[in-house]
């Protein structure tokens, strides 16, 4: 089984409205693919998609798994979170990255604050062919 | 020549402050991004100063949200057994038996001199997959699985619709499972971006796998209360706690 991997920068989505940035991440899982998005969505938009990946449930489509790595900011001290928000106002929130992958495909995304892991779903079974002693 | 030229930039303002009024998904330019952003900042804290002033006087609506199987009908069981003497929904160890928004009504809760009106809504667990082959593993037949999709689909949309309506929310999170689950996150996240005071859970603390230090280390910014709602341990403390977040 193959996957395949996207890589969309932020500049690509950057000037889309939310429901054009949900609607380009949903359109590249549907298709099979697994999406690496440069930074995150908004908490709101983050609701969004997860509110529109139910509306288009169906036999096929199984919906999504999603996960965002985001540099904490809690440790940071003011100066510098205060630093970081101005810019995440003013340029979007490009720190950090966010997986999105269909759910027929990607099994599991497991995060704790130092690594990911993505666990797909089993491929179709292989028949084992015991070997004979002839 | 298109009518649009000679249009200065305050009258491009007013224009896109009409387009973001009929849909506010829809509007990209800058211009109107800076405006929305300083009228939805506006709007947030005009929000938060009404909630802070009414919260104290009015019915609250506490809301039960977490991801599937997190126990929490069976918190709020608990909570109605508690002060109402009847429960509220059914459970059951397949995912998504809640599928439908519940309302309980005029709980009361006291505690030495306090005392805390409430309606408790119970809402489906949100997930971002939902596979009606996972119920049929379950034993379920195909077209019960099918249905029991669909409507847990509709469910997890109620549950993100309703967010709006609440003034508290009590997160149930299974401590035995990953509390650094994107769905949680998101959940959490969007309270605090609604400024809607949260309660996180750690539920089934009497299993021997639950951890709930992974919880709190997920969420250093809350108050984690380790119970069991099954069994009533440390329901003393959550009423404690939920008396602390209604303030």
């Amino acid at each position: 089984m193959s996957l395949t991997l996207q890589f969309v920068p932020y500049a690509e989505i950057e000037n889309l409205s939310s429901l054009g940035r949900i609607r380009k991440l949903l359109n590249a899982v549907k298709e099979g693919k697994i999406v690496l998005l440069e930074g995150r969505l908004k908490k709101e938009e983050e609701t969004e998609l997860i509110k529109t990946t139910m509306e288009e449930i169906n036999s096929e489509f199984k919906g999504i798994e999603l996960a965002v790595i985001y540099p904490e900011s809690h440790n940071l001290d003011p100066l510098k979170k205060m630093r970081h928000q101005f810019i995440n106002a003013l340029l979007g929130d490009r720190r950090g990255l966010t997986i999105v992958g269909p759910a027929s495909i990607v099994k599991e995304i497991k995060k704790d604050p130092n690594k990911i892991q993505l666990f797909t779903t089993d491929g179709p079974k292989k028949s084992r062919k015991k070997k004979g002693s002839d | 020549m298109g009518s649009q030229v000679g249009v200065g930039a305050a009258d491009a303002y007013k224009i896109n402050r009409k387009l973001y009024k009929q849909n506010p998904r829809f509007v990209v330019s800058g211009v109107i991004k800076k405006g929305a952003a300083m009228i939805d900042f506006f709007k947030k804290f005009v929000r938060k100063v009404f909630k802070d002033i009414f919260r104290k006087k009015r019915n609250l609506k506490i809301g039960i949200y977490g991801p599937p199987n997190g126990g929490k009908t069976t918190l709020a069981n608990k909570i109605c057994m508690d002060w109402l003497g009847e429960e509220m929904g059914l459970v059951s160890n397949i995912e998504h038996e809640t599928r439908e928004i519940q309302i309980k009504e005029r709980i009361n809760i006291k505690k030495d001199d306090n005392e805390l009106s409430f309606s408790l809504v119970d809402t489906p667990g949100i997930a971002t997959r939902i596979d009606y082959e996972d119920f049929m593993k379950k034993g379920m037949d195909e077209s019960d699985a099918k249905q029991r999709a669909k409507e847990a689909t509709k469910g997890v949309i109620d549950a993100i619709k309703w967010l709006d309506n609440m003034d508290i929310v009590i997160v149930v999170l299974d401590s035995t499972k990953d509390p650094y689950s994107q769905v949680n996150i998101t959940i959490i996240g969007n309270l605090a971006a609604r400024d809607i005071p949260v309660l996180i859970v750690a539920n089934k603390v009497d299993l021997r796998k639950s951890n709930i230090n992974k919880i709190k280390a997920a969420f250093p910014q809350y108050d984690v209360i380790g119970i069991s709602a099954k069994k009533g341990t440390n329901m003393e403390d959550f009423y404690e706690a939920l008396f602390v977040v209604a303030g």
